[in-house]
């Protein structure tokens, strides 16, 4: 249980990682929607007269 | 290359500009003068406006004593830094002003089109409205510097430093303000860009003070703070002349 | 839509499937490649940060004057690394995007911003919590984290400006004068800030301060440095992916690389 406790720092050093970890997440999550939201909007828009 | 040319300068021409005959004459000084004679002008024009920007400055200014505490030796502490602070908070308040009315009517593209260096135009700008903002606040500082107890000393180099500074911030808006051009949210977006830029200005400015009170000398501030402005006078006009033409295309 | 004009349509691949360094400059041919690029520099970045968490929680030994505690600057370090750097590029990007007009470069760039902004955010995170148990205070108002904060402030200020002009070649333009301004800036007001905290503060102490390195420390700070490096890379050509899909929507190689119905193709 060292490990979880960290010498007695466990709050600064798993609130250090643990926020990171989450940002990070987020970070993942928005970009999957993001993509997600182009590829839609780029599905849906009809292809211009210009292109090839 | 003749056309837009003829027509921005006959365009000029009915705003009282010196148009000259040949091409040879569409140089950086006739365009400075301008451009500083008539951005004065129509400021002048308005001149209850820049009545309330400055009385803007002295409330702010007010408010400080009234947030925290009268009493004269902490006062005498804050007092160089809310100057300069207040300072900043005006600049910012009048910089949208730079260029929006011409924005608006379609003469800044007449102006951007004409034959004469854009830089230099803006330059003109900037001067006309350091002249407008910046000078009256170094020329009010000492007055209000009173009002925090500072000494002789302190309130020479407030001003000072101020008067080295204040063109600094009026440079270095510019390039927000034509970065913000029509743009939503203009003013407190412009705030958000330029105020990281003013810090190292604000720091060497209200430091100057600092450092006399503290026994050093302030002459390290000031000649950074020279430095900076040298800089600025260089390097602004060309990076607000290319923003200018970003948001104009 | 506006007509791609200037730029090569659709991806030409020469035999062999080769793409030369001028047809990458085009989104068409760039979006495949960012694809095939991405899920490596993924998978690389998560065995560096599963090596770099292993020497730093494994193998490093516990600091003598800091304890457990100073494990965080493995995440604190090399993100405030990262934050520079990536405005760095961000900069090369929006020389280029102004210099060759490209769109390209500006999307790259557009790419990068939330994760400057994340990395700034995670290293000011960090470093408050970092700062508690060793020097008794969240923020000390030192130079280092007093820069990265106005970093901070930086990155969203591009952000902001980004979002409020409408015009997507506008707004290129303009985060690409203003990331500049800010590049050059940006050793002006760390310079600044040193200045006035060594006029206030004297003899006092320095955030970043890491103890004294043993080795290994450098090296799960190294590692852990280059999995921010990878992950960012992956995160960008994967946001770029987005960013192109959404701003050249309507071009005919969208339909054919999306596998949709009606391609031209």
């Amino acid at each position: 249980m060292n490990f979880l406790a960290m010498g007695g720092y466990g709050f600064y050093v798993w609130g250090a990682y643990g926020v990171t970890a989450i940002v990070i997440a987020a970070e993942i999550m928005s970009l999957r929607a993001h993509r997600r939201a182009a590829a839609r909007l780029a599905a849906t828009t009809p292809q211009s007269e210009n292109s090839p | 290359m003749g056309e837009p040319g003829e027509a921005a300068s006959r365009a000029m021409a009915r705003e009282g500009a010196i148009v000259p005959e040949r091409e040879l004459e569409f140089g950086v000084g006739a365009a400075l003068r301008w451009s500083v004679a008539r951005d004065l002008r129509l400021a002048l024009r308005s001149r209850s406006e820049l009545g309330v920007q400055l009385m803007f400055y002295v409330i702010v200014v007010t408010l400080f004593p009234l947030a925290s505490t009268p009493e004269r030796t902490l006062l005498a502490i804050m007092g160089p830094g809310v100057l300069w602070v207040a300072a900043l908070l005006a600049s910012l308040l009048s910089l949208p002003r730079l260029f929006a009315s011409d924005f608006g009517d379609g003469t800044l593209e007449q102006i951007a089109m004409s034959p004469y260096p854009l830089p230099a135009l803006v330059f003109g700008k900037i001067v006309a409205h350091w002249l407008t903002t910046g000078l009256p606040i170094v020329l009010l500082a000492p007055l209000l510097g009173i009002q925090y107890g500072l000494d002789a000393t302190a309130l020479t180099i407030v001003t000072l430093s101020l008067l080295v500074g204040t063109p600094i911030l009026s440079l270095l808006g510019a390039i927000g303000a034509a970065l913000t051009l029509g743009v939503r949210g203009g003013g407190s977006l412009l705030a958000l860009l330029i105020l990281p830029l003013y810090v190292p200005v604000l720091i060497f400015g209200a430091g100057a003070a600092d450092a006399v009170r503290a026994g050093l000398s302030a002459s390290a501030n000031l000649s950074l703070l020279g430095a900076g402005l040298l800089i600025a006078l260089v390097g602004a006009p060309l990076a607000t002349a290319a923003s200018v033409r970003i948001a104009l295309d | 839509m506006r007509p791609l004009g200037g730029q090569r349509r659709g991806a030409s691949r020469k035999r062999g499937g080769s793409v030369n360094l001028y047809q990458l400059a085009s989104p068409a041919t760039f979006y495949p490649f960012a694809g095939k690029l991405a899920p490596w520099f993924a998978i690389a970045a998560a065995l560096l940060t599963i090596a770099g968490l292993w020497i730093g929680f494994g193998i490093a030994p516990t600091d003598f004057q800091q304890g457990e505690a100073y494990r965080i600057i493995f995440i604190h370090v090399p993100t405030a690394w990262m934050s520079m750097f990536i405005y760095l590029v961000m900069g090369f990007w929006s020389i280029l995007a102004l210099t060759f007009n490209t769109r390209l470069s500006a999307m790259m760039a557009q790419s990068l911003v939330p994760s400057g902004a994340l990395m700034t955010f995670i290293a000011l995170w960090t470093g408050a919590l970092w700062g508690r148990p060793t020097w008794g205070t969240y923020w000390a108002w030192d130079a280092r984290m007093t820069s990265e904060l106005i970093l901070l402030f930086l990155y969203f200020g591009v952000m902001a400006l980004r979002n409020a002009i409408d015009d997507a070649r506008r707004a290129d333009r303009a985060c690409a004068v203003l990331t500049i301004v800010g590049a050059v800036n940006i050793p002006i007001i760390y310079f600044s800030v040193q200045w006035w905290n060594t006029l206030h503060q004297g003899a006092s102490v320095s955030m970043t301060a890491a103890p004294k390195m043993a080795s290994i420390m450098l090296m799960g700070m190294l590692v852990m440095a280059f999995a921010a490096w990878f992950y960012t890379i992956a995160v960008s050509l994967w946001r770029v992916q987005a960013i192109i899909l959404e701003r050249e929507r309507g071009a005919g190689w969208i339909s054919a690389r999306l596998g949709l119905a009606g391609a031209s193709r």
